[in-house]
């Protein structure tokens, strides 16, 4: 990022020094009519100020325009535009030349009709760029143009592409724009482009095709030209069918993971050791105000690792709920084992004390937690199907924590004892396992794996005092849906919880499918109370 | 032991009692003042802060010489975010604490609970939050806006030409009767202009709904039908997930842009506000208001947060509830300075017509009838700050319609 911003300055001040240059010769920056528009009144002489810029071939146009479109332009009391540089400094766009400010300019006011002018002036221009990935970019942004009168820009460049990636980007925005050609010919191949390309934004294009108008003919006079148009239609229909398919699939695996974190310290604390901890939302809770603070120490000490500041949070958060749970088992959940009443009251009192204390600490707003920039943004697949970083990271992170709970279970001595513990606590103690201090670092362990659940949701939704107690009822679900004491059920019944609710949610909305979800699982634990996974053989108890 | 322990009973009981017992002593020259707002709880992230600004109002008013000439009493309760018990505080603040007037209430909810008390007792509120109108009752004031100073004109500018030409909308909302109302006047407002039910689409969550990504994927399918923007009256906290899934799917402000109507600068200091820059809100109020009134409300807000050391004061924002809830206690006093009594029959007939030179901009006024405020709409974008640009604003301020005239059988409801 630093970096790139360093090239990005090297590059601003290389155009500035050519800038220099050009204005030793050619008298003006940037055409001075338009800039009169520009820093004008109305909105509709900015606009037209602004594709002014994008066709003009003037020194300072595209600078002028990237300064726009990053909100780095102020306009001056008597009406000249600044383009500012770092500290005080600016360009008067009039001459080129450099001046300071004065600090009474007023920022260049955009809203969205200008913001969508300024990024189709600049995919014009970036149609030719060196880089293929700017080209890229470009060409699928002209993709939301429909009107002809791009058609000679997108041809000409279409002439000196290479990449073939770039180039069918290309050619499907150019179809776009060709489906009012005069032309059948071009009609009807740019028609059969757009279906294969199966771009839904072309649908409503490709129906206006179809219509009839007042006369009862056909708006499209070429019966070829129709026919191609219904085919298209089809194709771009199963496109995004299918997509609208693989997003759901994804979905559901993204929220299951999310279920899963959020309910993974819980299977151990309440499925394994049996204690009903309904603290276990402000586990989460303090997971996530722990990556807060893991934020804010990074903020100040090394802004440069920003960046990274989640990875050092998971330990720090691990760390730190498990303390807290092993502080509350000490002192109080130790002296209820066996007494689920007194356990779920106790720790429900907990959990109040625990919202508060953070609300008087930290207030009662929300704090802002952010992504890293590597877990912001998406990934195309399937030409639309967007599947965000962060979404994905948290499925990945997900895997690895039951892995990590897998293998401490199976394949440590404190593993070993816990599950000793779960099938026969008396006859574990009268072999020697140290039940008391067992209890205690598996309560830890429940907790700090809580903790980890808390910096995954910190990166989805709200860090706040109240961010628990919408994870515990979905939490407690999936653990008794799973199967109480059974990891692997665990596994199953958040993932399919969450693909339910992700498949039935585009049908019935997502009010419903969360009933819909209740009502299935109050149905299912009627039917086999048990949960999907339950213990084999003859149970100890 | 146990002896000690009746002892501290007894200091503790006894000093309570003093301490009860002192203010007493000389409350006939103080004017008791209920503040009625959920100080733990969900809603506290939003009502807290206007516990606070009424508490810097009344300084405010005490500091240049009370109401009268008396003093004003703040009498803070916590209704806690439960509705029944948001009932239970305003009657012990009018029947115990015997104070004149209550300023308090967020959600419609809480509004429709403490109602029927109020009635009863014939006691004075103001609620200083915007709000689904279809209501007026003589004992209150509505100091925030009704749905045609505030979401009407937000659709209105969505459909213009500067705001984007929007044909389909999406109205996303919360599951409650503030969205669903609203809603429900946006349809028929819609259908008006010539809008088609096929190009309306409208999606309810549950109260803390966390995962948008079907959602967001909806959104973008139905906005390849044509320019589309987002309607949306999610509840405050639920915001940000749903920003931020929209950030991720790649869906920008100026492909569809989202006017949220309960989004405001105390809800976005929670929030990374880098991928909401270029969405919409529209309120009667901004922080970022550029005239002197404001700028001195501001400072003012600033000051009073640090000097009282509340949480998080070095980031202290104004927004549209905290400022009509300014106006709102300062209007009830112009009000009793005009009947010369705290009677509420008489405070009522005086709030008729009464102006105040607010920080939005305008000497705004209470209508002579309705019982609200006749208040300018702004829109603003959303800016990398946290604070909002103002892109559209109206012409004046505009009289509110609490029975809306987009919903059938309304148009004779208009007076009390």
């Amino acid at each position: 990022m630093k970096q790139h911003s360093k090239m990005c300055k090297l590059f601003l001040s290389g155009m500035l020094l050519a800038c220099w240059h050009a204005w030793v010769f050619a008298a003006a920056w940037v055409d001075p009519s338009t800039l009169q528009r520009l820093a004008g009144d109305s909105s509709n002489d900015r606009l037209q100020a602004i594709q002014a810029l994008g066709q003009s071939d003037m020194p300072g146009a595209a600078t002028l325009l990237a300064a726009l479109g990053e909100g780095k332009v102020r306009l001056s009391g008597d009406g000249r535009v600044l383009v500012l540089l770092e500290g005080s400094a600016a360009i008067d766009a009039t001459t080129g030349d450099k001046v300071s400010l004065s600090g009474n300019e007023q920022p260049f006011m955009l809203n969205n009709r200008l913001r969508r002018a300024i990024q189709l002036a600049q995919a014009t221009v970036a149609l030719f760029a060196p880089e293929s990935s700017v080209r890229l970019n470009a060409a699928i942004r002209m993709q939301k143009e429909v009107d002809p009168a791009h058609i000679p820009v997108m041809e000409r460049a279409l002439q000196r592409e290479k990449d073939d990636r770039v180039k069918s980007a290309m050619q499907i925005a150019l179809a776009g724009m060709q489906l009012k050609s005069t032309d059948p010919e071009v009609r009807l191949a740019a028609v059969k482009t757009l279906g294969a390309s199966g771009i839904g934004a072309y649908q409503p294009a490709l129906n206006a095709l179809l219509e009839k108008n007042q006369a009862g003919q056909p708006t499209e006079p070429d019966a070829r030209v129709r026919h191609a148009a219904l085919s298209a239609i089809h194709q771009i229909d199963r496109h995004q069918a299918l997509l609208s398919w693989a997003g759901n699939i994804f979905f559901g695996i993204s929220l299951g993971s999310v279920l899963l974190l959020a309910a993974l310290g819980l299977a151990i604390t309440f499925g394994l050791m049996g204690v009903i901890n309904m603290a276990h939302g402000e586990l989460l809770m303090i997971g996530a105000y722990a990556t807060y603070m893991v934020q804010a120490l990074f903020k100040s000490w090394f802004p440069a690792w920003m960046n990274w500041y989640v990875i050092a949070a998971l330990p720090v958060a691990f760390i730190v709920t498990a303390l807290v749970g092993m502080a509350l088992e000490r002192t109080v959940i130790r002296w209820l084992y066996g007494r689920p009443l007194e356990t779920l009251l106790a720790t429900w009192g907990i959990s109040l004390i625990l919202m508060q204390a953070v609300r008087s600490i930290f207030g009662a707003q929300n704090v802002e937690v952010a992504n890293p920039s590597w877990m912001s943004g998406g990934w195309t697949v399937m030409g639309g199907l967007v599947l965000s970083y962060n979404r994905i990271a948290i499925i990945i992170f997900s895997m690895l924590v039951v892995l990590m709970v897998w293998l401490m279970l199976n394949y440590t001595r404190l593993g070993l004892f816990v599950r000793a513990i779960t099938q026969n606590r008396r006859m574990a103690d009268c072999v020697g396992v140290p039940t008391g201090k067992v209890d205690m670092l598996a309560f830890g362990l429940g907790a700090g794996i809580a903790g980890l659940g808390g910096v995954a949701l910190s990166q989805l939704g709200n860090v706040g005092p109240d961010l628990g107690r919408s994870y515990i009822v979905d939490s407690f679900m999936v653990v008794v849906l799973g199967g109480v004491g059974q990891l692997a059920g665990t596994v199953v019944a958040a993932l399919g919880l969450g693909a339910i609710n992700k498949i039935i949610e585009p049908f019935w909305g997502a009010v419903i499918a969360k009933i819909a979800i209740l009502f299935f699982i109050v149905l299912f634990v009627q039917k086999r109370p048990q949960g999907l996974f339950a213990p084999k053989g003859r149970s100890a108890e | 032991m146990k002896r000690r322990l009746i002892l501290k009973q007894l200091t503790v009981a006894s000093a309570l009692a003093m301490s009860g017992w002192l203010p007493q002593a000389y409350a006939q020259d103080t004017i008791k003042v209920g503040i009625l707002h959920s100080l733990s709880g969900t809603m506290a992230i939003s009502e807290t802060s206007l516990k606070d600004v009424a508490l810097m109002t009344i300084d405010e008013i005490n500091a240049k010489g009370g109401v009268m000439g008396k003093k004003l009493e703040a009498v803070v309760v916590d209704p806690a975010s439960n509705w029944p018990l948001f009932a239970e505080k305003a009657r012990q603040l009018i029947s115990q604490d015997k104070v004149a007037v209550v300023f308090g209430c967020w959600t419609s909810v809480s509004r429709k609970s403490v109602l029927p008390v109020f009635k009863e007792l014939n006691s004075l509120l103001f609620y200083p939050v915007q709000y689904e109108g279809e209501e007026l009752e003589k004992n209150v004031f509505y100091t925030g806006a009704a749905p045609n100073q505030q979401a009407i004109p937000a659709v209105e500018y969505l459909m213009s030409e500067e705001g984007g030409g929007a044909k389909r909308f999406v109205l996303l909302g919360t599951d409650y009767v503030y969205p669903r109302t609203t809603n429900k006047i946006l349809r028929s407002f819609l259908n008006s202009k010539g809008v088609k039910d096929s190009d309306i689409e409208e999606i309810y969550t549950p109260f803390g709904h966390s995962d948008y990504q079907t959602i967001v994927a909806n959104i973008k399918k139905f906005s390849q039908g044509g320019k589309t923007a987002v309607v949306s009256t999610i509840n405050g906290d639920s915001n940000v997930p749903f920003y931020k899934e929209l950030g991720n799917a790649g869906l920008k402000a100026t492909d569809v842009p989202v006017v949220a109507f309960s989004v405001g600068e105390e809800e976005l200091r929670g929030v990374d506000t880098k991928p909401l820059v270029g969405h919409l809100a529209a309120w009667n109020y901004f922080e970022s208001l550029n005239n002197p009134v404001n700028k001195e409300f501001v400072a003012k807000w600033k000051a009073y947060a640090k000097a009282k050391n509340l949480p998080n004061n070095s980031t202290a924002v104004t927004n549209d509830p905290m400022e009509a809830t300014y106006i709102g206690i300062h209007m009830w006093k112009q009000a009793v300075e005009k009947a010369q009594t705290t009677n509420v029959d008489k405070v009522i007939d005086a709030m008729a017509g009464q102006q105040f030179n607010a920080p939005d901009g305008y000497t705004i006024m209470m209508d002579k009838t309705n019982h609200h405020l006749h208040k300018p709409v702004y829109i603003g974008e959303i800016q990398p700050n946290g604070q909002f640009s103002i892109v559209w604003q109206s012409k004046g301020p505009i009289r509110a319609q609490p029975w809306s005239p987009y919903i059938p059988g309304n148009e004779s409801k208009q007076g009390l």
